[in-house]
């Protein structure tokens, strides 16, 4: 099978029996409408139709948190460290209720976002970041990382056309201004610097995300090929000392 | 930081210990003594946040809560507390008391099997205490007050979501052991002050009152008072 050998992030969960994971845990990464979700439509049913299980997990929509932190947005009641714990409680629900089961089971786990968002928002936001990779200690390490690379001035255009800038994605709640458009930009190219830096650190693969949505499907599509084949390769059995024999000749 | 003194005028009283140690008791009692005495306090309890009262109470209902969560959840809960009730009257030189702090996430937490290094990292954030008060009782002193109130036991309470008994009684005994274990542990680790929660409610106070008026040596009211009365020195 696929991702053998999964390995935790930091102190991970003692208490759990997590036994062998067959599946694979791909992690779709990138800022805000960068198009990370209309492209993990496409990929399923691509994956599917090559006979892999899929199952897909998102950023906030636990069942356990998702109304909670929807609602406490709404307010904006939040600080910067309940956020990220609200933020870290809403991954560790769907950890070991969605995605470990799934893995367990074999499945390949698709993730929009992980807890790289969660770096660079509080990266940019100036919380201690030690903390905050603390906080995801029982995260499993993904086995493949695809970042949709973008600079500011070509996602600027993809939200106006999109759903437009919102409080939260345009940093409002940093008060960097009173002007929507001037905050986003300044709060967007603090992220997009803060996911280019992560993206150094823990390697991620990277995407131009600037091409038409068909061209990074198929740039997508390859990355995953590729890694299915490296992790699908059958272990060999380590030759024998009297078959190195013949071989020496 | 949980390691450092804080920097506010005012002061912050916290009181530990299992279910049934009589705990809640002895706070209501110092808040008493006191306001009597002129103080503003201020009074908070562990998980009495609205902010996750609803995750918390669809995941205990339905037994959703893994031991990460329900950490994670109540450190939701103490921050939002920290930001909107206990910072606030410690900024402003009132006396704060509160029923539990994060010892209790330490070693609740820590008994429910999450990694004790990472539950402390998560509570980074918090204050120290000026008086951390640890009431320590043996696991049947504890059953016995908690059976002769209320009947029954409280599903987590008992630890009944780990599945050591389907007893709750038997559960609650083998929980709350490892609970009691690691609270003795912390009393060295962070400096609590443990009181035998054995003895009479009266001798008990009698003690605790001793202990924060020593605390309270250094303390001169609030940040209000304090202007009032330099304003009249002059």
């Amino acid at each position: 099978m696929h991702g053998e050998d999964k390995a935790f992030y930091g102190h991970g969960l003692p208490y759990l029996k997590v036994g062998r994971l067959a599946g694979s845990l791909i992690v779709i990464e990138g800022t805000d409408s960068v198009g990370r979700s209309t492209q993990i439509e496409q990929l399923v049913p691509w994956l599917e139709v090559q006979g892999y299980a899929v199952t897909k997990t998102g950023w906030t929509r636990s069942p356990l948190l998702s109304e909670t932190i929807n609602e406490a947005k709404a307010g904006h009641e939040l600080t910067v460290t309940t956020f990220s714990l609200l933020y870290a409680a809403d991954f560790a629900d769907r950890l070991e209720n969605e995605i470990i089961p799934a893995l367990r089971a074999g499945f390949i786990v698709v993730a929009d976002r992980y807890m790289y968002t969660a770096f660079a928002r509080n990266a940019v936001m100036g919380v201690d970041r030690e903390w905050t990779r603390e906080l995801f200690g029982p995260a499993l390490v993904p086995d493949l990382v695809l970042y949709l690379k973008i600079d500011v001035d070509s996602l600027v255009p993809r939200v106006l056309e999109g759903k437009g800038m919102d409080y939260w994605e345009s940093g409002m709640h940093l008060a960097m201004g009173s002007d929507i458009f001037e905050s986003f930009r300044r709060y967007q190219t603090r992220l997009i610097r803060e996911y280019n830096r992560l993206a150094r650190e823990f390697q991620f693969t990277s995407v131009d995300a600037r091409h038409p949505v068909e061209q990074i499907q198929g740039l997508l599509r390859q990355h995953i090929s590729s890694y299915l084949d490296r992790s699908k390769r059958p272990h060999l059995p380590p030759v024998t000392p009297v078959e190195r024999k013949v071989v020496d000749g | 930081m949980v390691t450092e003194p804080h920097p506010y005028p005012g002061k912050l009283i916290i009181v530990e210990g299992i279910d049934g140690s009589g705990k809640s008791t002895q706070l209501a009692l110092l808040y008493r003594w006191l306001v009597s005495q002129g103080h503003k306090v201020f009074f908070t309890e562990w998980n009495s946040s609205v902010l996750v009262r609803r995750s918390m109470k669809r995941g205990k209902k339905k037994d959703l809560l893994t031991p990460t969560t329900f950490s994670l959840l109540h450190a939701v809960d103490f921050a939002d507390r920290l930001t909107y009730k206990i910072l606030p009257p410690l900024k402003a030189g009132m006396i704060v008391l509160a029923d539990r702090f994060v010892y209790t996430a330490f070693s609740r937490d820590a008994a429910r099997g999450v990694h004790p290094g990472w539950v402390r990292a998560v509570y980074r954030f918090a204050p120290r205490p000026d008086l951390a008060l640890y009431f320590r009782v043996p696991i049947e002193v504890a059953l016995e007050r908690i059976l002769s109130g209320r009947a029954k036991l409280k599903y987590h309470e008992a630890g009944m979501d780990l599945g050591l008994s389907r007893d709750p009684v038997e559960s609650f005994r083998l929980f709350q052991s490892r609970v009691l274990e690691l609270y003795d542990a912390q009393v060295r680790e962070f400096d609590l002050k443990a009181v035998d929660a054995t003895g009479d409610i009266n001798s008990q106070q009698l003690l605790v009152r001793r202990m924060v008026r020593r605390v309270l040596r250094d303390y001169h009211g609030t940040v209000a008072d304090v202007a009032a009365a330099l304003s009249e020195a002059q």
